[in-house]
């Protein structure tokens, strides 16, 4: 009854308070809490000549006022560069307050502390500061030219230029591959920005205890522990005397892993100055300017192929945008450039990369992080050899399909954690196969035509993708069995609405053989669990959810055994079912795990009766061996990491069907149809639901979603008027089927679902809307404007 | 020198409750931080995403566009005041768990008061209305199918408790 | 993103109203349903030193339908105009366009005069009021009343002919005469959003049955809601025969909208030409009796 959770679709157990209202987001949390607000720079680019606080002064209820000049050494540092790598030559990161120079709109320059935020923001209005304006570097292709520079000592504004390449089987080079191709096409293509936009910002609440000198800071963050660490380092703070929690998160899809953000240094710093509680909770205008931004990208490709379509040579030079500062590294365009591949044996491979600096909000992973504009690189070009060839579509990807066999598949280039790409397992023929069926690709030409007859305009278009996921270096987790029978378990990473609490206890209910109600589940509280990387990747259910199943294994063995002597028994012969733990045939001869957990720690008081059990005085324990055995410690619980070799890769296929308006240019999803795999599902309803959101982010970034930003460095659409999130009545209904290839590389065989659904989108609208209009579509996103500029300059 | 306040008295989930409020504080602020219902969630202050969306006598209305000195007199219904006095969830509520409509729960307070308003408008609402009925509000992660499921699921959970069929649509 | 702060005031009938708005002179600001004012003062873009809440005016929230049009009071909400089914009766039109605005929750609030008032040029109403020829009444404290044509209403973007110590009492939607259709289309980026472009038509046929009269007003092509006479480009034929391309060139050639970041200048032309086509198209079919081909309620 209780043991085989994993893989059915628990409800979860989230939201009970989510739905009542009881849900503890950050802004919720710190009621008398002093606010902070910034003076953020409202130019691109500019020196800071003079900042005038004086008319602020005299704001009631203004607390502090703080300048960069005001921060005490370390605080005042740049912020840290969280991924170093060798080709990032020219890596550089912000100030927490601006020194001197601003480098994008939205840079905070001075920090304002108040009784409230409108009275933070009183005074923050009040501040006059005095820039010199400098010419701004916007338009990645026109920073890359160097005429201006973003950072005077980063010539050619370039950050980091990077270079993989893997020759054919036959030793050949991509460059050579190509030219002695029977088929050579060459081709440009542009992303443009976007952002993760969660609906809660980003918020920081601090609470100094200057009588035990402790800190306790809640964050709006994907990672608590490290910004833990950051905390700890940038305040000089022993590392026990801090705690980080990251409460109820209103989603991050990716922005809320970079850290620490200013605020999480200064708000921390000022509570500890002022002895009081302070909090920042960011408003959506911030959000737009002084988070991070992803997407930016301009491609070149030259592809060779032969009449059947396979790629012989692809070679690909990618300019990415990082933005004004590249505190995640390079991280983005590294993933672009290797999981552009896809699900593809490709002939020989060059890409190079330059990631580039401009004058606008950073540049770090959003959902997808660099995969959407990778599979747009590579869907695009098998878009191009099937027009190119009069081929079908589908066709020409199965050509090129890595198949079942050649697993693990070493594509050969190095991936984001440092490692190998190396597919571990996958079923790319089958997946299309499914993905033709459900949209129906066999028969779209029949129904494309009926609808011409009726002056309707449709095309249909799909896109293929594989996602390395779980990446390393490690989770962990922690399981303990209290003697009133609850299991309690917590990891270090955190959540953001995946629904961890309820996979997690599906997870440990099935190892332990507990019901599901007596399992409670902790993220992202470091009280709790200290040691974690974070929640991105789409890594939280393969690397937590392996480590929970590892140390509830532990837990299990060591009731077992205990169980086992009290009950006289082999524990080979013993199982635990609803939270009992039983000789397997012997229906009389059981002891509930509550017991077991009672025996596992010898106690020298009683608190109940219970706990009498366990006391020096109730004659259970053998006299010739200590009460604690060697190499044993009290208490039913474990702990484990899941740390693997490599990423374990999920694929996926998507199409869709779209209509396209004749005379108003219009764009409609008529039908948006998945295939995925994400190996063993632990909860089918959440991985959809997990689908379902990614492709709608997809659908906004294909038709809606853009950072508009102006030959200033001014972000002309820093709202929800005018940066076009889509709602429901913008969002298709979604048609999904699964896939289960279990990933040989972890205990549960799982691959992670977080991201997928955002990743082809914007090539399969691109593929679909070429098909309606016989047009070639080479950036994304498009809007009716742009495909009534496109129909126009084709001449029509 | 202080700014003005105002005495407002408001009748939020059934009871009165009183604050003094400079003229400036936006109602979501009001019931957050005044009040200390944090259930009502505000994502843009611009009246965009929904989030704050509350039921002002009754009717949907953006706390965060609205003061709450102009709601002085008014009744108010939060996120906190759907479930029965007992603590039953009200049928929305049940139906966004049953049907996964919801993921980091961040939007989930207006798109409840939203749609706990459209069913006792709309009992039996089709597709398209569920659409329209809900297309003032934003969520960034369910991609909003499984919400549209749940209304409708809601629509049937109320007409079960009724006793009376589903109006219009079908019915078993 | 927090609004400054301001003197509040909530008078509760229009004498005091109009008294309060005299004494704050220039930097006052009306507040009705604040659907647009709002976002304004949180994002500071706006900071009136006094703010008149006329939310307790119960005279001003008022649906007035005489046979010869719909009178709608300063308070009176989209929605409550939407849903009068009197309203409906006697302007299809005003239906039609106040289903476009916004979202519903937005409508729950906003009110249609706050619209008017806000003159915003991509917005549906003053498309409306202009092509109906209606009108708004301002009234001042002490100086009585004074009725201002939609054409004279509009002065620019956000901007009206409302003087400072002024209110808008009211608006006038005139009803249409016999053998009139009316439609509006738009396109939107999202559902809900402003229009990209739009347009309300009114088409008169006469005894024959041909096109007597045919007027559009065009959203978002231009400062202002742009009100084109297509009449002669019609001819006096019936809708069947009539020469909609023409008519469309003809849009298009007396348009001049700007570029912003969703549109092109010359998109938003070519769709305002597709948009008013299509509008003359359905208010011509109605004015014949043929019926819209739209569903009446939903």
């Amino acid at each position: 009854m209780t043991t085989r959770l994993f893989g059915e679709p628990v409800q979860r157990r989230e939201d009970l308070r989510l739905i009542t209202g009881q849900g503890r987001y950050l802004d919720d949390l710190g009621h008398d809490a002093l606010a902070a607000a910034f003076v953020r720079s409202p130019h691109a680019h500019a020196r800071i000549r003079d900042i005038d606080v004086s008319a602020a002064l005299d704001v009631d209820g203004l607390v502090a006022i703080y300048t960069w000049e005001d921060l005490p050494e370390r605080v005042r540092d740049p912020l840290p560069l969280l991924i170093p790598h060798p080709a990032l030559t020219h890596g550089r990161t912000a100030y927490p307050l601006a020194r001197e120079l601003v480098r994008h709109v939205g840079e905070p320059v001075v920090m304002v502390v108040a009784r409230d935020r409108y009275l933070a923001e009183d005074a923050a209005a009040l501040i006059e500061v005095d820039y010199e304006i400098l010419k701004p570097v916007v338009g990645i292709e026109e920073a890359a030219q160097g005429a201006h520079l973003v950072h005077q000592d980063v010539p050619g504004n370039l950050g980091a230029h990077l270079v993989q390449e893997v020759p054919s089987a036959a030793g050949r080079g991509a460059r050579e591959a190509v030219e002695a191709a029977p088929h050579v096409l060459s081709f440009r293509l542009d992303f443009e920005r976007s952002a993760s936009t969660p609906l809660e910002g980003r918020g920081v609440y601090a609470r100094w205890d200057a009588d035990d000198r402790s800190l306790r800071v809640y964050s709006s963050t994907q990672t608590s522990t490290s910004v833990r660490m950051a905390i700890a380092a940038k305040l000089g703070l022993p590392l026990p005397s801090v705690e980080v929690i990251a409460p109820d998160v209103g989603g991050g899809f990716g922005v809320k892993i970079v850290h620490p953000w200013p605020e999480e240094v200064l708000v921390p710093w000022a509570a500890m100055l002022l002895r009081r509680e302070v909090k920042w909770a960011e408003d959506r205008r911030e959000h737009f300017v002084s988070s991070a931004h992803e997407r930016g990208q301009v491609q070149h490709v030259r592809v060779g192929f032969d009449d059947e379509g396979h790629v012989l040579g692809l070679e690909v030079t990618i300019l990415h945008d990082h933005g004004a500062y590249t505190p995640y590294g390079i991280i983005v365009p590294i993933i672009t450039s290797t999981q552009l591949l896809g699900p593809y044996r490709i002939g020989a491979y060059r890409v190079e990369f330059s990631s580039i600096y401009t004058n606008t909000v950073q540049v770090t992973p959003y959902r997808g992080a660099g995969r959407p504009q990778g599979v747009f690189c590579m869907e695009r070009t098998m878009d191009r050899i099937a027009a190119h060839l009069g081929m079908d579509r589908a066709a020409v990807r199965a050509a090129n399909f890595i198949q079942p066999g050649d697993f693990p598949y070493d594509q050969g280039l190095v991936f984001q954690d440092g490692r190998p790409l190396i597919y571990d397992s996958g079923d790319y023929p089958e997946s299309l196969r499914m993905l033709k069926e459900l949209i129906g690709w066999d028969g779209f030409p029949a129904m494309k035509a009926e609808a011409a007859a009726r002056g309707r305009r449709l095309g249909i278009g799909l896109g293929c993708y594989v996602e390395g996921t779980g990446v390393g270096p490690y989770e962990g987790g922690h399981v303990q069995v209290t003697s009133d029978g609850r299991v309690h378990v917590s990891t270090g990473l955190t959540s953001q609405g995946q629904g961890h609490e309820t996979v997690f206890a599906q997870i440990a209910a099935t190892e332990l053989g507990v019901p599901m109600s007596s399992v409670s589940v902790v993220t992202g509280d470091t009280r709790r669990f200290g040691y974690a990387v974070g929640t991105f990747a789409s890594r939280a259910a393969v690397m937590s959810g392996n480590a929970i199943a590892l140390a509830c294994r532990k837990v299990r063995d060591k009731a077992l055994r205990i169980a086992a002597e009290a009950l006289e028994a082999d524990p080979r012969d013993l199982e635990i079912e609803d939270g009992v733990v039983r000789v397997v045939g012997a229906p009389g001869a059981s002891l509930p795990l509550a017991t077991v957990a009672v025996l596992s720690n010898p106690l020298r008081y009683a608190f109940d009766e219970e706990a009498a059990r366990a006391t020096q005085f109730a004659g259970q324990a053998p006299m010739d061996r200590p009460p604690v055995e060697e190499g044993e410690e009290p208490g039913l619980e474990g702990r484990d990491y899941y740390s693997p070799v490599r990423s374990t890769f999920a694929s996926g296929m998507h199409a869709a069907i779209v209509e396209t308006d004749p005379d108003t240019a219009e764009i409609r999803i008529l039908r948006y149809a998945v295939v995925h795999d994400c190996g063993k599902l632990i909860n089918p309803m959440i991985v959809e639901g997990q689908i379902h959101g990614g492709v709608a982010q997809g659908v906004g970034g294909a038709l809606y979603e853009r950072m508009v930003y102006d030959g200033h460095g001014q972000l002309l659409n820093a709202s929800f008027m005018d940066f076009l999130m889509p709602y429901a009545t913008e969002v298709p209904a979604i048609e999904t089927a699964h896939l289960e290839t279990p990933s040989p590389l972890n205990p549960l065989g799982i691959k992670g679902a977080g991201e997928a659904g955002v990743i082809p989108v914007s090539a399969v609208i691109a593929s679909a809307i070429e098909d309606a209009e016989g047009l070639s579509v080479d950036r994304m996103p498009i809007s009716p404007s742009e495909l009534y500029e496109l129909r126009r300059s084709a001449g029509r | 020198m202080g700014e003005a306040l105002h005495e407002i008295a408001l009748t939020v989930n059934g009871v009165v409750r009183r604050a003094r409020v400079p003229a400036r504080r936006l109602l979501s602020d009001c019931l957050r931080h005044d009040l200390g219902l944090t259930g009502t969630h505000v994502g843009c202050e611009h009246g965009v995403c929904g989030c704050c969306t509350v039921l002002m006598d009754g009717a949907p209305a953006r706390s965060c566009l609205t003061f709450a000195v102009t709601a002085d007199g008014h009744e108010i219904t939060t996120v906190e005041g759907l479930a029965g006095p007992d603590g039953a969830l009200s049928p929305v509520q049940r139906a966004f768990s049953e049907c996964h409509a919801l993921q980091c729960g961040f939007c989930t307070p207006g798109f409840l008061c939203t749609v706990t308003a459209l069913l006792r408008e709309t009992p039996a609402p089709t597709d398209e209305q569920v659409v329209e009925g809900i297309s003032g509000n934003l969520c960034r992660c369910t991609g909003y199918q499984n919400i549209v499921k749940a209304v409708h699921r809601a629509a049937e959970l109320i007409a079960d408790e009724d006793g009376t069929p589903a109006a219009a649509g079908g019915e078993a | 993103m927090k609004p400054p702060p301001f003197d509040y005031h909530a008078p509760t009938d229009l004498g005091e109203t109009l008294e309060v708005l005299a004494g704050a002179g220039a930097h006052a600001k009306v507040l009705a349903g604040g659907q647009s004012l709002i976002p304004l003062l949180n994002m500071r873009l706006a900071s009136p030193s006094h703010l008149v809440d006329i939310n307790r005016v119960a005279e001003l929230d008022t649906i007035v339908v005489r046979g010869g049009g719909v009178r709608v009071g300063a308070l009176a909400r989209h929605a409550a105009v939407e849903r009068s089914e009197a309203a409906a009766r006697a302007l299809p039109l005003l239906r039609a366009a106040l289903r476009q605005v916004a979202h519903p929750v937005i409508r729950n609030r906003g009110t249609v005069v706050g619209s008017l008032v806000h003159a915003d040029p991509s917005a549906e109403l003053p498309a409306v009021l202009t092509v109906l020829e209606g009108s708004v009444r301002l009234a001042r404290h002490g100086g009585g009343e004074r009725e201002v044509p939609a054409s004279e209403f509009f002065v620019g973007p956000l901007e009206s002919a409302l003087r400072p110590g002024e209110l808008a009492v009211s608006a006038f939607f005139p009803a249409l005469p016999p053998r009139a259709g009316s439609a509006f289309c738009e396109v939107a980026r999202r559902h809900g959003d402003y229009a990209v472009a739009g347009a309300a038509a009114v088409v008169v046929l006469d005894d024959d049955q041909r096109i007597a009269s045919a007027r559009v007003a065009c959203v978002s092509a231009g400062p202002v809601p742009v009100l084109l006479d297509l009449s002669e480009v019609c001819a006096r034929r019936p809708a069947a025969s009539a020469d909609w391309a023409a008519v469309a060139a003809a849009v298009r050639d007396r348009v001049d909208p700007e570029g912003d970041i969703h549109a092109t200048a010359d998109y938003r032309r070519h769709l305002t030409g597709v948009l008013a086509e299509r509008a003359l198209r359905v208010a011509a079919q109605e004015a014949a009796g043929e019926g819209t081909g739209e569903s009446a309620d939903g």
